[in-house]
């Protein structure tokens, strides 16, 4: 089962999520990040090599580094400030430092991208 | 249908070969997708760390501190665990093993880690109760029964097993006496000046000695009362603990009808004499030698694991180890060979009353062993030194007093790890100290610095407390720890060091990182932080002017062109080509500050200036003003050539012998827009007084009267590191060249991250000078690539995104809600 669909059975995605559009999808560099600012946090929305897309909010667990900001490799980042290592999918930092950031369903339809902000 | 892997023996060696073999999966399944694997130990307990025990026995620690692998462990990677039923047959025409229960377990493939056991001596009395060796837990829970009961223990052999049995021992409260055949402790690893150091230094603690004794029977009723030796005296004993010595555990294998000399004698791919059983760990011999220490098991274990899983890319090709005793306040470390040999030279330094001894051996200039005590600080450098084979004639009349005698910044000024508190801060960057690091070493099984990096954040920021990290992880794993591996991978997605992919970037012409992942045999796709950016690097230095950089590939301050701070924001320092400035510059830059509501400016330690606080998004706004000024990037952020400091020089100065700010531009002109491995700096000073502090910047120029003197391989930061002469030229245009072929040079050869001062000491002063002052040609053509590579770096990143490129970088996508 690839990412996206796990993440849609944990998510329980039957478009049953509030869907925002955010962005082209050809807007976000290969193994890059854009930030998404809303009126109460900024969101980071990553594109990995295979073109999935994952959002969560551009903070790091341990200083609160902008997350968007960091290098992008296989589906994790790591924080430009201190070099933790984020998962994408979870926003779980992968050992041995512990932590989670918050994530946020993510999609791509006809190449643009989705985020349910709830 | 998986074959069928058997490993016989449930310890470090060949737990480690099973761990190794499931990084080779190809799939995410857990535990081995090409075995079926069975564990047959004879222990009732899963794999403990054995290099542990000492401390145990000293009640340091406990025995479930030192479990490596929980019985969950197997049962995650689905794998058979058999314990306390040891093997007793190997049938190799019916390809199984048979266990003392009667159990038979068919095999396709067999590896065998049986280990070694103590050699008991055959005294008569031998068998007697309270005599035991030190190898097992269960020798360490008699021990420490034996201690609440009896008071007098007597530990037969004063080797490193030896000193850390009878420290525990002391530390349980007994009265220990040490018994050695010989007149020097630990002899296999000391000479005699450090052997009387140690052993006044635990006579000091209230251990005892019988030199030069001979054993001669164990005497008692059913209990062991007394040792008597040769000479027919006598001492008092409730426990004798035998450490003489281990041998190779090869019984098992020999009466299979394997192959055996003084352990299972196996090839460069760890194959037995049948090639379907493999054998690692202490019971093998390889190439003649027997190794008892962990670091060269883990090295065995890796070439096994390879070959199960049919990668077959590498051997085993035998280790050099080192030494350090774990007995808490004693430092000593030990490696090669130490007692010097006809031709040899030695390098001594004594200093009795404060209990510090040094000693190098040195065959024509490059170390063959060491020996230190009291002060072991530089073991592990002097170990890697060793093990390089490196030539040390540029720095040997210094060496012993170690790599750290000018200022280490950031922890004082500590050289003895082991007589450290507890709560002595280590790492100053994150505050982490030295019982932290300890802790952190026992609990998660430690054996390497990259692990206590991970876990404790230790010398993982500035890396000026490395060399303490390393004491610290040698003296609490003692010989287990792998300080420096004999080659180190550049990280977890690759078994290729720095050196083997700069080099196949150069032969093979590789040209994009998917090429270079690919020919090399990455194990991720897209790489990882630290890989990503090196091979960015690697590919621009040496195909400057066909590679395509990749943005997503530099770490952040290099793709925003900005210095990112910790609140997120970005710092911004225009270039001021030799730190000279006008005043319609300044007034620029005023402007600037003030449109853009820069919350602070501050002059820097190279004479620019740095605009704190700027937003991302109002970065390329901000440059375009700056560009327009006639301002370029000033690459404060990059791993790129940084600036040229100068003093005012013979224009105003009345010391000056040069124009040193004419001559400040014109190596700035030269060298600005440069990326290189890491930061690079330059200065010029007008004359000897050296205002602008040349000697200790990558390249410096200090002008005299006649010319320049030209000096490489300085630095201001960590650890400083005055530079060394390269040579003196007569005039500017020599300077220049000079300058460009050290810069192309540093460029094309050293590793990603190492600055020009590890590197100088690393390859050593005389090969920089054979190739940029010893032949021309090569400086000429050295000067040329720097040129061709300039070409294409000199353009204004500032000024590009001013004008629109990479505009997402920096614009974020506002949503409402």
């Amino acid at each position: 089962m690839n990412t996206n669909a796990l993440k849609k059975e944990l998510t329980g995605d039957n478009d049953m999520n509030d869907w925002t559009k955010v962005v082209a999808l050809d807007d976000i560099p290969q193994l890059g990040s854009r930030v998404i600012a809303t009126d109460t946090m900024k969101i980071a929305v990553f594109r990995t090599a295979s073109d999935e897309v994952f959002a969560m909010k551009d903070e790091c667990p341990h200083k609160k580094g902008p997350l968007s900001q960091g290098i992008v490799h296989g589906t994790s980042v790591t924080c430009p400030l201190h070099n933790w290592k984020i998962d994408l999918a979870s926003g779980e930092v992968l050992g041995p430092d512990e932590g989670c950031t918050n994530v946020f369903p993510a999609k791509v339809e006809s190449g643009t991208v989705y985020i349910a902000f709830s | 249908m998986k074959e069928k892997l058997v490993l016989v023996g449930n310890g470090m060696a060949g737990v480690r070969a099973l761990e190794e073999l499931f990084k080779h999966n190809t799939t995410e399944e857990k535990g081995s997708d090409q075995y079926d694997i069975t564990v047959i130990g004879a222990e009732p307990h899963p794999n403990y760390n054995r290099i542990m025990l000492s401390p145990v026995l000293a009640g340091e620690q406990t025995i479930n501190d030192i479990i490596l692998n929980s019985p969950e462990w197997y049962e995650e990677n689905n794998i058979e665990l058999v314990t306390g039923d040891p093997a007793i047959e190997i049938s190799r025409i019916q390809r199984s093993v048979i266990t003392e229960s009667g159990k038979e377990f068919p095999y396709d493939r067999l590896l065998i880690a049986t280990g070694s056991t103590p050699f008991i001596i055959p005294v008569p009395g031998a068998e007697k109760e309270g005599v035991l060796g030190f190898r097992d837990i269960h020798d360490v829970d008699t021990m420490v029964q034996a201690a609440k009961e009896y008071k007098k223990a007597v530990v037969i052999g004063g080797g490193l097993l030896g000193l850390e049995a009878a420290n525990g021992l002391m530390k349980q409260g007994m009265d220990v006496t040490v018994v050695h055949l010989l007149d020097a402790l630990m002899e296999r690893q000391l000479d005699k000046p450090a052997s009387d150091l140690l052993k006044a230094s635990l006579e000091q603690r209230g251990m005892k000695f019988l030199m030069e004794a001979q054993t001669a029977e164990i005497l008692g009723d059913k209990r062991v009362t007394s040792v008597k030796f040769a000479d027919g005296s006598e001492v008092e004993a409730d426990l004798v603990v035998m450490a003489v010595g281990i041998r190779p555990n090869f019984e098992l294998a020999q009466k299979a009808g394997i192959h055996c000399e003084r352990g299972i004698v196996v090839n460069d791919t760890m194959q037995t004499f049948d090639p379907v059983i493999y054998s690692v760990g202490e019971c093998v011999q390889h190439r003649g030698a027997c190794y008892g220490l962990v670091a060269p098991l883990f090295e065995q274990a890796k070439v096994a694991a390879n070959h199960l899983a049919q990668v077959g890319s590498t051997r085993y090709i035998g280790s050099m180890t080192s030494t350090k005793l774990k007995v808490t306040g004693i430092d000593l470390f030990s490696a090669g060979e130490f007692n010097e040999q006809e031709g040899d030279e030695v390098l001594q330094m004594q200093d009795v009353a404060s209990g510090v001894y040094k000693k190098l051996v040195l065959k024509d200039n490059v170390i063959k062993g060491a020996v230190m005590f009291g002060d072991t600080m530089d073991g592990t450098w002097y170990f890697s030194l060793m093990r390089d084979a490196a030539n040390i004639a540029d720095f040997r009349r210094t060496i012993l007093f170690g790599q750290h005698d000018l200022g280490d910044a950031g922890h004082g000024e500590a050289s003895a790890v082991m007589s450290l508190p507890d709560d002595a801060e280590i790492c100053g960057c994150n505050g982490v100290s030295k019982g932290d690091i300890v802790q952190a070493i026992s609990k998660n099984g430690i054996f390497t610095l990259d692990e206590v990096r991970a876990h404790t954040k230790a010398s993982s920021s500035c890396g000026s407390c490395t060399g303490l990290v390393e004491s610290i992880l040698a003296s609490t794993v003692g010989e287990g720890y792998d300080a420096t591996p004999s080659k180190k991978a550049i990280c977890a997605c690759t078994d290729c060091s720095h050196d083997e992919v700069i080099d196949a970037i150069k032969d093979h012409e590789l040209k994009t990182m998917p090429v270079v992942r690919e020919f090399l045999e990455w194990k991720t796709p897209d790489g990882c932080a630290a890989c990503r950016p090196a091979l960015n690097y690697y590919l621009m230095a040496r195909w400057p002017e066909e590679y395509k950089d990749d943005a997503q590939s530099r770490f952040i301050n290099e793709r925003a062109h900005g210095n990112i701070q910790k609140d997120g924001t970005y710092s911004v320092v225009p270039r001021m080509f030799g730190g000279l400035v006008k005043p319609n510059e300044l007034r620029a830059i005023a402007d600037v500050c003030d449109k853009f509501d820069v919350p602070e400016m501050k002059v820097t330690g190279g004479q620019r200036i740095d605009l704190f606080g700027i937003k991302k998004e109002d970065l390329p706004a901000m440059w375009k003003d700056l560009t327009d000024a006639g301002f370029v990037s000033g690459h404060a952020y990059g791993k790129a050539m940084r600036t040229v400091k100068t003093c005012a020089g013979k224009t105003w100065c009345r010391f000056g012998t040069q124009n040193s700010t004419g001559l400040g531009v014109k190596l700035e002109e030269l060298t600005w827009g440069s990326y290189m491995q890491h930061k690079f700096k330059l200065a010029v000073s007008g004359c000897p007084r050296n205002c602008a502090e040349a000697t200790i910047k990558d390249f410096g120029v200090v002008c005299v009267d006649s010319g320049y003197e030209l000096h490489i391989g300085g630095n201001g930061g960590i650890k400083v590191r005055v530079t060394d002469l390269l040579c003196k030229v007569e005039t500017e245009e020599e300077v220049l060249e000079y300058c460009a072929a050290f810069t192309q040079k540093y460029r094309e050869e050293a590793h990603y991250l190492e600055r020009t001062a590890p590197w100088v000491e690393r390859v050593g002063l005389t090969y920089i000078k054979e190739c940029i002052l010893d032949d021309e040609n090569e400086r000429k053509a050295l000067a040329e690539r720097f040129r061709i590579s300039q070409k294409v770096a000199q353009v204004d990143p500032w000024k590009e995104r001013a004008e629109g490129q990479a505009s997402h970088e920096f614009t974020q996508i506002k949503i409402a809600g």
